[in-house]
């Protein structure tokens, strides 16, 4: 006789439930019943505010014979003594087993005039929804509440383009998170972002007035808006299980013991509609933990749930904070050491034992990009001064981590496990599939692959770089083989040195080797069959299906004549149309049988590829330099012009960017480049092995006070190696540090591997093989034949790719929204 | 469900994929280096975009994998299942080569993923 689980509530947490009643086999006895509240699926509610972006929030849906899931049916009543659910139109289920999973509800602060016109909360889709529809008609806002969720919001309003105030009762902004030091600089930082922050302000009323609504405090001048936003915290949705007679603590929530059963034997609550240890659990993590228990039990497990990190890092508004530990320096004898940088908006602060032999916790806002090598340490002895870790050169520290540190706290794996795996596994992915470490959000991945690396180094045993199932070869090895032997195909790489049939990892690999050592356009015989579909269709693939397209401005000059091409193409096409980093125009939303009419037309008009979509050459980024500027001693437009005109093309292991400033000001941000050119009164500085992105990374000074000619040298030197040697998706930052700048110094200027012949030789090669590859394709109507949807019915394009209108342009059709 | 011829074998680029339209739905078929064929659904279960027919086609272990473009889960080729994923699949339609002309029948509606 199969039972019957019922889950009631379809958030992250529910979701979880099923996730795991179905991976754990728990489905193989019972049937899983879900009562979700809102219309949809279970989406990602931690990322609800990128939902104003675009983004897809649609969790990976469960699909089982044995689960049924009813949207928009909220379960009304439980009668525990009968074990019934009863659903809002009136279906009736019965259960064996009851998770309650509602989640919580936002707390709207008791004062008059909470509720109207243009008050909202933020927490579904359909909050958002109604505030998108609001906001369009609106200038101002408020949110009541500068907690994380309160910053989220003022983010979500600014980017609906309304003037945006903050208004916290408590002195500083993510009080529970952060000290007042760290409230500090995290205010000066929102503020910076133009959104106005009030704190110590106690909302008194919200009137509505003409024209809008007034808030009054108990202090301070009242602010007009013209919509209010509510995000003063949540409270355990808990309503439920009090009307069943199930017992709820005295702050809220349904009581649960460590098997996350409550006070029926039958019932079961997780997330945060739960009190658990005597206390509410608002962040993802304990809830999904919870989930895990509650399904262990069904099983006849005896899981329990013994609390959570609540250690937390994110992004809010752009910026990084994380708290971690005892962040609050509540330990007896407890030490603080604070580094603030108030100019810069980083304060970081890290919480030691008395004796200041262990670290505790610490809060850092404005840069966290140490958190993940300090949260480990918590509760373990120090073997460096505390305050180099937070000074701000501490990636140069190393530290070593003791065996029960946690690593991985998705997972709860500790270095002593991942050291012990490397001792039999070969390589970082096998650790990653024996441990499990790194596989659920992956911030702690770097710090496995290093751990891996050590300890297979310390042990004597290599680490396999293999590229995938089918070559042994790292790409740095593969490009060798392809140098050294002359390979000139992919058939004759993959039968002399490979297995298989290749995949997508190896494919495109070759196909930039090959396109490294000049074989001519990526794109005929074999060839293109390796590429992956960006170098394809010789353009960028976005989340629709649809492409976007740039054409190359070198040094980000472009003429009048030019600018009234694009916009007509944008117009005729209707494509939506941005400016990006570096220095170009990006028109996005183009179908592929429209990518040689598009292309056509600008090639006309004498541009070219701006090869947006290859691991080659992207930009040469450059200020207006000596020509036009009161300040500039050369003439940096002219060098990065000439620099991209000669790097175009070029495919390497990854993108490279380039940037020239025509002084010491900098204006081209060049020391976040891969190679960075900086004016000087006497030549140019080069710099090398600069990123922004995921791990932002200043570029090191390689030489001095260079000609032009002596610059392009080592530029084509510099540029070469890397295309020689560094390895399959690594930048420039990492292959610096790797290879070493002292090491790159000794063989691109002083010729110490007798190398620098075939640099030079493959540069100039390059540089004289290049050609537009659009102009090339235009030219030919077998390459031509590849750009239509459906190869038997060409005239017909992709019904699936749908627009609608915003901010004067157009944007997909979400796959969530309904036309209307 | 009946056979559909789609396009001569020839418009089939080898080791690779490319989408046809059959009866309102699309479909990616894939030709391999030795010329075996398959058919499976051209959306990408992951996103609901239609763009699986510009993966790139390869092997894991002695099987034939067709790798979204998007996020590069790979499918098996012979069974619609996702190697990367539990419970994303593609249908996997039937496909033959009459007179050099390639022909396509439909699985059934009720093997789709639901959305």
């Amino acid at each position: 006789m199969r039972k019957t689980l019922v889950v009631v509530g379809h958030g992250m947490v529910g979701h979880k439930v099923v996730e795991i009643a179905v991976a754990r086999g728990l489905t193989d006895e019972w049937d899983v019943v879900v009562h979700a509240q809102e219309g949809l699926p279970a989406y990602d509610r931690v990322a609800l505010t990128t939902w104003f972006g675009g983004a897809d929030l649609a969790l990976p849906p469960v699909a089982h014979p044995a689960v049924d899931l009813r949207l928009g049916e909220p379960v009304v009543s439980v009668d525990t003594g009968q074990r019934l659910v009863t659903s809002a139109s009136g279906l009736v289920t019965p259960y064996d087993a009851l998770v309650l999973a509602t989640g919580s509800v936002p707390f709207v602060p008791p004062v008059p005039g909470a509720a109207g016109t243009g008050r909202f909360v933020y927490r579904t889709i359909e909050d958002l929804e109604a505030i998108r529809a609001y906001a369009a008609t609106s200038r101002r806002g408020v949110v009541i509440g500068g907690g994380l969720l309160g910053l989220e919001a003022a983010q979500a309003l600014q980017s609906l383009g309304l003037d945006t105030t903050v208004v916290e009762f408590a002195p500083r902004l993510m009080p529970v998170q952060v000290d007042d030091g760290g409230g500090e600089a995290l205010r000066r930082l929102v503020e910076g972002l133009g959104v106005t922050v009030r704190t110590s302000a106690a909302t008194q009323e919200i009137l509505d007035v003409p024209g809008g609504l007034r808030l009054t405090f108990a202090d301070g001048e009242p602010i007009d808006t013209d919509l209010v936003v509510f995000s003063a915290g949540i409270r355990p949705a808990d309503a439920l299980a009090r009307t069943a007679g199930i017992a709820v603590g005295d702050r809220g929530g349904v009581v649960v013991d460590r098997g996350c059963v409550t006070s029926d034997p039958h019932v079961f609550a997780v997330g945060e509609c739960a009190s658990a240890l005597g206390r509410t659990w608002g962040l993802v993590a304990p809830g999904y933990a919870m989930a895990e228990v509650v399904v262990d039990r069904l099983l006849g497990g005896a899981g329990t749930f013994d609390g959570a990190d609540l250690s937390t890092k994110l992004k809010c508004l752009g910026i990084d904070v994380a708290s971690f530990g005892d962040a609050f320096a509540e330990t007896e004898g407890a030490l603080e050491l604070v580094w603030a940088d108030p100019v810069g908006g980083v304060y970081k602060k890290l919480v030691v034992s008395d004796d200041a032999q262990r670290l505790l916790g610490g809060i850092l806002v404005g840069d966290a990009s140490a958190y993940a090598s300090l949260r480990p340490l918590v509760g373990s002895g120090l073997t460096v001064n505390p305050a180099d870790l937070i000074a701000p050169a501490s990636s140069g520290v190393q530290m070593e981590l003791p065996d029960e540190a946690q690593v991985c706290s998705c997972n709860a794996v500790t270095k002593g496990q991942i050291s012990e795996a490397a001792r039999h596994e070969p390589d970082v992915a096998a650790v990653k599939e024996c441990t499990k470490a790194g596989t659920a959000c992956g911030s702690c991945l770097n710090l496995v692959k290093s751990l891996v690396a050590k300890e297979r180094e310390a042990q004597g045993l290599a680490v396999s770089n293999a590229l995938c199932e089918h070559f042994d070869h790292s790409r740095r090895e593969m490009f060798e083989v392809v140098r050294v032997r002359g390979i000139r195909s992919w058939s004759q790489l993959l039968s002399e040195h490979g297995r298989g049939k290749g995949c997508d990892v190896c494919k495109p690999t070759a196909a930039s080797i090959l396109a490294s050592l000049g074989n001519g356009y990526i794109l005929d015989g074999e060839q293109g069959a390796l590429q992956d579909t960006n170098d394809h269709m010789l353009a960028n693939l976005q989340k629709d299906g649809s492409y976007s397209v740039v054409p190359r401005m070198p040094g980000g000059e472009v003429t009048p004549d030019q600018l009234l091409v694009i916009a007509q193409v944008a117009k005729d096409f209707g494509l939506y149309t941005k400016i990006t980093g570096g220095q170009r125009i990006d028109l996005f939303g183009a179908r592929v049988e429209q990518l040689p009419q598009i292309w056509q037309r600008l090639v006309d008009a004498g541009m070219e590829s701006g090869h947006a979509y290859g691991k080659s050459l992207r930009t040469v980024k450059s200020c207006v330099g000596s020509t036009w500027c009161r300040y500039g001693v050369q003439d940096s437009t002219s060098l990065a012009v000439a620099l991209e005109l000669r790097y175009r093309g070029l495919r390497a292991p990854h993108k490279i960017k380039l940037a020239v400033s025509g002084c010491a000001r900098e204006c081209a941000e060049a020391r976040s480049k891969d190679v960075g050119v900086i004016a000087t009164e006497k030549g140019w500085n080069l710099y090398v092995g600069g990123n922004g992105g995921f791990t932002p990374r200043h570029a090191d000074l390689l030489l001095q006070d260079l000609t032009t000619d002596e610059l392009v040298r080592y530029v084509d030197r510099f540029l070469m190696l890397y295309v020689f040697t560094g390895e399959r998706l690594q930048r420039t930052a990492p292959w610096v540090e790797q290879t070493g700048l002292e090491h790159i110094r000794s063989v691109v200027v002083d010729d110490s591997l007798g190398l620098c012949a075939d640099l030079d030789a493959a540069m100039e090669q390059h540089v004289a093989s290049y050609s537009d590859e659009w102009a090339d394709t235009l030219a030919d109507p077998q390459r031509m034949s590849r750009f239509v949807h459906f190869v038997n019915a060409p005239e017909v394009p992709d019904p699936s790719i749908r627009r609608v209108p915003e901010r004067g342009q157009f944007r997909p059709l979400l796959p969530l929204e309904v036309v209307r | 469900m009946s056979w559909n011829p789609v396009c001569p074998v020839v418009r089939l680029p080898v080791d690779r994929a490319v989408c046809v339209l059959v009866r309102g739905e699309q479909v990616a078929l894939v030709r391999t280096l030795e010329d075996r064929l398959y058919a499976v659904d051209n959306q990408d279960p992951l996103t609901g975009a239609m763009v699986l027919s510009r993966g790139i086609v390869g092997s894991r272990g002695d099987r034939d994998v067709l790798v979204s473009p998007l996020h590069k889960q790979a499918y098996l080729l012979d069974s619609g299942e996702c190697l990367d994923l539990p419970d994303a699949w593609l249908r996997v339609h039937d496909v033959r080569v009459v007179a050099g002309a390639v022909e396509v029948r439909l699985a059934a509606e009720s093997e789709r993923v639901p959305a």
